[in-house]
């Protein structure tokens, strides 16, 4: 796609559509990944609750994997996941290891 | 037909703002702003205007307001002076980069510290690169026909861009004086009823207001928005043009003053030109041939014709009620560019008077025409920017 010259453009850098920020995969941003450890999870669905950025999935109303493309690894799915037994269904590991 | 009365410059900006009648209006108290919302404030609660009002809790909010009020949709207004416009800064540039027409009356002060409340244009001066349109105004017969017709310049569809309208500080926002007022429907009919242009709240056209734009972007937005800068000049002389049929009052980009002829001039903004002519009569009766220009628009400076105006002169003082720390007033350094690319052109001083409300007197006016004469006679100029009625 060709770069938008200045005469292309809306005035007042105005969006011109709703839902756009899907175009913009904000995964990139992250430093630390959450990883999921389905044994420990009991489905409360508190971090599809928490994040904010939409990053849970979810499947036939249970969760499922993160959304990896829009993630930006902020860990507040990994603080509020209340887990099973004392060991957390959410973990944060950094990126690259 | 025109009713004659007699009012202060705030009475005045308030009056027009309510037979504009806008749909919001950001408020927030600061000398010597205050009064021109206050009475305001009673046109709404007394329901002489449909106005919705924002109380805030600062001139940062109160912008803040007014964006969103712009963004969803208003005709929006609110009003400041000095620190409160100081605090608005980030917001400025958030209003003029979301192109939104939000009309600012800007009731000029001294900034802090030290603490002072009188006129000067240190505010307005600092809000010079926000992208906002400056039309500056000598008398509370301007600043009405002012802030009247920067609700069709900054509204224009070719334009979007807020307008700030400038008035001196007590000299004009608490001083009583002889002026006209239009009949409420002239003036709605003349300023016409609110366009909108990619309002919020056409929720089946769905937009956003303020994304992230990095290095693939945002210097080709800032081109756009110099463009639109370009065309305000023309809007400007085309509003003032139908605001002349409707009051017989004429405006420019700038006023000149017995400028024809002269070999001397002075280019002073706002109420001190109004002294200012007095004493350039007195001048012309000596035989010597002093002129003035007092420019009304400042930002976009229409640098083209305040050198095509200033090309015959020998010497012009630019005298600034302003200064520039460490570099010269701002007026002149306008000024300056706009004479540089002329071949012939005239030698120039730059004043800085009147900081702080300091009165400028006509003996002031009198020592810098003096003095231009002389620089205009011997080809010299000795000191290139000074105080005048500072005392040593």
């Amino acid at each position: 796609m060709k770069a938008k010259g200045w005469r292309d453009l809306p005035p007042g850098s105005v969006v011109l559509e709703g839902g756009s920020a899907v175009k913009f995969k904000t995964g990139s941003w992250r430093a630390f990944r959450p990883v999921w450890i389905e044994e420990n999870c009991i489905q409360c669905l508190f971090c599809w609750i928490y994040c904010p950025d939409m990053a849970i999935k979810t499947k036939d109303g249970k969760r499922a994997e993160f959304d990896y493309d829009y993630c930006k690894g902020c860990g507040i799915c990994a603080l509020e996941c209340p887990g099973k037994k004392g060991k957390k269904a959410i973990e944060m590991a950094e990126e690259g290891k | 037909m025109a009713k004659v009365v007699a009012v202060t410059g705030n009475e005045a900006c308030a009056n027009a703002l309510r037979q504009v009648n806008p749909d919001v209006c950001g408020i927030y108290p600061i000398t010597p702003q205050t009064d021109m919302m206050q009475r305001f404030a009673s046109y709404i609660s007394d329901g002489k205007v449909d106005t919705e009002s924002i109380l805030v809790e600062s001139e940062h909010s109160s912008m803040s307001a007014c964006i969103g009020a712009a963004a969803a949709g208003g005709r929006v207004v609110t009003a400041t002076s000095s620190q409160g416009l100081a605090l608005m800064w980030e917001m400025l540039h958030i209003a003029s980069g979301d192109r939104l027409p939000i009309v600012m009356p800007v009731v000029n002060r001294a900034l802090s510290a030290p603490l002072n409340i009188h006129g000067d244009h240190s505010d307005a001066m600092g809000a010079r690169d926000t992208g906002w349109i400056q039309i500056w105004s000598e008398n509370a017969q301007e600043s009405y026909d002012n802030v009247i017709q920067a609700f069709r310049i900054g509204e224009h569809m070719d334009i979007r861009l807020p307008v700030m309208v400038c008035l001196d500080g007590f000299i004009i926002s608490h001083s009583i004086e002889r002026m006209e007022y239009l009949e409420d429907q002239e003036v709605k009919d003349f300023v016409g009823p609110f366009r909108n242009f990619l309002p919020l709240l056409d929720l089946d056209k769905p937009k956003s207001y303020g994304p992230l734009i990095l290095t693939d972007l945002y210097h080709e937005y800032k081109r756009a928005q110099h463009e639109i800068m370009t065309k305000v000049k023309d809007v400007v002389l085309n509003v003032a043009k139908d605001f002349e049929k409707l009051s017989g009052r004429k405006y420019g980009l700038f006023e000149t003053y017995r400028l024809e002829d002269a070999d001397i001039a002075i280019v002073i903004l706002n109420s001190a030109a109004g002294t200012t002519k007095d004493v350039i009569d007195e001048f012309r009766e000596k035989g010597i041939k002093a002129g003035l220009i007092k420019p009304r628009l400042f930002r976009p400076f229409p640098y083209e014709e305040m050198a095509e105006a200033l090309k015959n002169t020998k010497a012009v003082c630019v005298m600034d009620r302003a200064d520039s720390f460490g570099g010269y007033g701002p007026l002149f350094m306008e000024v300056s560019s706009a004479l540089y690319p002329l071949g012939n052109r005239p030698l120039l001083t730059n004043k800085i008077y009147g900081l702080g409300g300091r009165d400028y007197l006509p003996s002031h006016a009198a020592q810098v025409l003096t003095e231009l004469n002389q620089i205009a006679q011997s080809g010299k100029v000795s000191v290139l920017k000074e105080y005048i009625g500072v005392r040593e």
